[in-house]
């Protein structure tokens, strides 16, 4: 494993049942990376993303963070998940707390950081993402892009290592879309390490340094945006991009 | 002698005649006390029972600890309350000179924990998994994810029918008199033994146990309209 390697999977298998939603996959992702993964609904790629912090428990494969395996019994999962943001579909807000309270509630409580200190640090990330002014309110009271801004900063408040986004643009309506795509994009300039699944081939295309095409449970093929869209080489690859482009 | 001659003899002899008004006092003091720390008690071992009950349904874990409850709640809903009463004065606490108060509370405590529980299970299993996830990507084990996410809204949503689980049990602790606990209703009794009149006592007990319960409700009421209106 180099040194630059952030994530490494290995021979990673998620059975429900019999299904098999995962089928062997393995993958390094290395800092700075921008790994988009594309696929049609059911090619397990929901389901890579959330193995990666053991949202789901693999069934069997290993799952290194930072050199260690989190898929040992014996590892503390809590400490290694504070080192990795997820940002969900349906944003998952705490609807009992203001925008602010949302943000400084982690790691103010798990990083032990000072109220103050974390509060401006959490105001600085809303400037940011332009909903400073919204600091007061609650969940109910936005709409569904700054909702899931405020997700994307609240995971962000952590300081993570790596940023897991899972189709953080499919419950958007469409005029909402680009509003959290920039953020995602900024973000991938400032040089965050992120793990994207969505269905925003603009995105991969503009941001991704790398495309992973999943379907059955496997990855198909892997390549840079580019080579990916222009040059399919799996005849599977070729069918999706010919349904969706 | 005319009706209103007649009625009035009768509420001297109630409630006047040696300050029998404070029998009635008295036991709703009493009554009050009973309901006030079953409540707690209730609250306390209902909001236990429905973490350990959540938490084997999504986890599957805590499997002992899950029986035991489930065989509390089975028992508990399946026996009458008065029975229940019974059983921990005459057997429970049987060699022990123990205030009669004391038992009540417990009886009742122990009772109203097992609705309470239900209840709690409810609000706690509807509020989304989408919220636990979220709580444990950042970093939260699963009691902290329970005490500083899920259990706050799960008791916003419960509120309300906790209310009413309290106005019933306000109610309940009237079968304390079967004790020879002298609480509102045995009070009243106690009256109408001394008058030989049953309608003025046993009116005035009934009319009293409404005003609480109407002034109860009507904080019920205004709790669940705040919750309906601001929806955070």
């Amino acid at each position: 494993m180099t040194t630059d390697t952030l994530i490494k999977v290995d021979g990673l298998k998620k059975h429900f049942g019999e299904l098999k939603a995962l089928d062997g996959v393995s993958i390094d992702i290395k800092k700075g990376d921008v790994a988009v993964v594309i696929g049609p609904s059911g090619s397990g790629k929901s389901t890579f993303l959330r193995c990666l912090n053991l949202l789901e428990i693999p069934t069997e494969g290993s799952i290194f963070f930072e050199g260690t395996d989190i898929t040992d019994p014996k590892t503390n999962i809590n400490l290694h998940r504070q080192k990795m943001g997820m940002v969900f579909q349906q944003f998952n807000l705490f609807p009992h707390m203001t925008v602010l309270q949302n943000m400084t509630l982690a790691p103010i409580k798990l990083l032990k950081l000072s109220k103050e200190e974390t509060e401006i640090r959490a105001m600085e990330l809303l400037k940011r993402v332009g909903l400073a002014d919204r600091a007061g309110a609650y969940p109910s009271q936005l709409s569904g892009g700054q909702k899931q801004r405020i997700a994307i900063v609240r995971s962000l408040c952590m300081n993570p290592d790596v940023m897991l986004f899972d189709e953080p643009t499919s419950a958007l309506d469409p005029e909402m879309v680009g509003e959290v795509l920039d953020v995602m994009k900024s973000l991938a300039r400032d040089g965050m390490t992120m793990v994207v699944v969505t269905h925003e081939m603009g995105f991969a295309k503009e941001v991704g340094t790398r495309v992973i095409f999943m379907d059955g449970g496997t990855i198909i093929e892997e390549n840079t945006p580019n080579e990916l869209f222009s040059n399919p080489k799996s005849e599977r690859l070729k069918s999706f991009l010919k349904k969706i482009l | 002698m005319s009706l209103f001659d007649d009625i009035r003899i009768t509420f001297i002899s109630t409630f006047i005649e040696d300050d029998r008004w404070k029998y009635l006092a008295d036991g709703l003091s009493v009554t009050m006390q009973v309901t006030f720390f079953a409540v707690l008690l209730g609250i306390v071992l209902g909001f236990i029972v429905a973490i350990i009950r959540s938490t084997n349904q999504k986890t599957g874990k805590l499997k002992i600890l899950n029986l035991i409850c489930r065989i509390y709640i089975t028992v508990i809903r399946g026996t009458p309350v008065a029975i229940q009463l019974l059983i921990i004065y005459f057997v429970v606490f049987a060699s022990y000179n123990i205030s009669k108060v004391f038992v009540a509370i417990i009886a009742f405590g122990f009772n109203s924990g097992a609705y309470v529980a239900e209840i709690v299970r409810g609000g706690i299993m509807s509020v989304d998994s989408g919220q636990m996830e979220a709580g444990r990507s950042l970093g939260f084990n699963y009691i902290q994810t329970m005490r500083h996410i899920i259990m706050p809204q799960a008791f916003k949503n419960v509120l309300p029918a906790l209310g009413n689980e309290f106005i019933v049990l306000l109610k309940e602790t009237s079968i304390s008199s079967m004790i020879a606990l002298q609480d509102l209703t045995r009070g009243g009794d106690i009256i109408r033994g001394l008058t030989f009149q049953a309608f003025m006592p046993l009116i005035a007990v009934a009319l009293i146990y409404l005003l609480i319960v109407m002034i109860l409700s009507y904080f019920v009421d205004r709790l669940e309209r705040r919750l309906r209106n601001s929806d955070h």
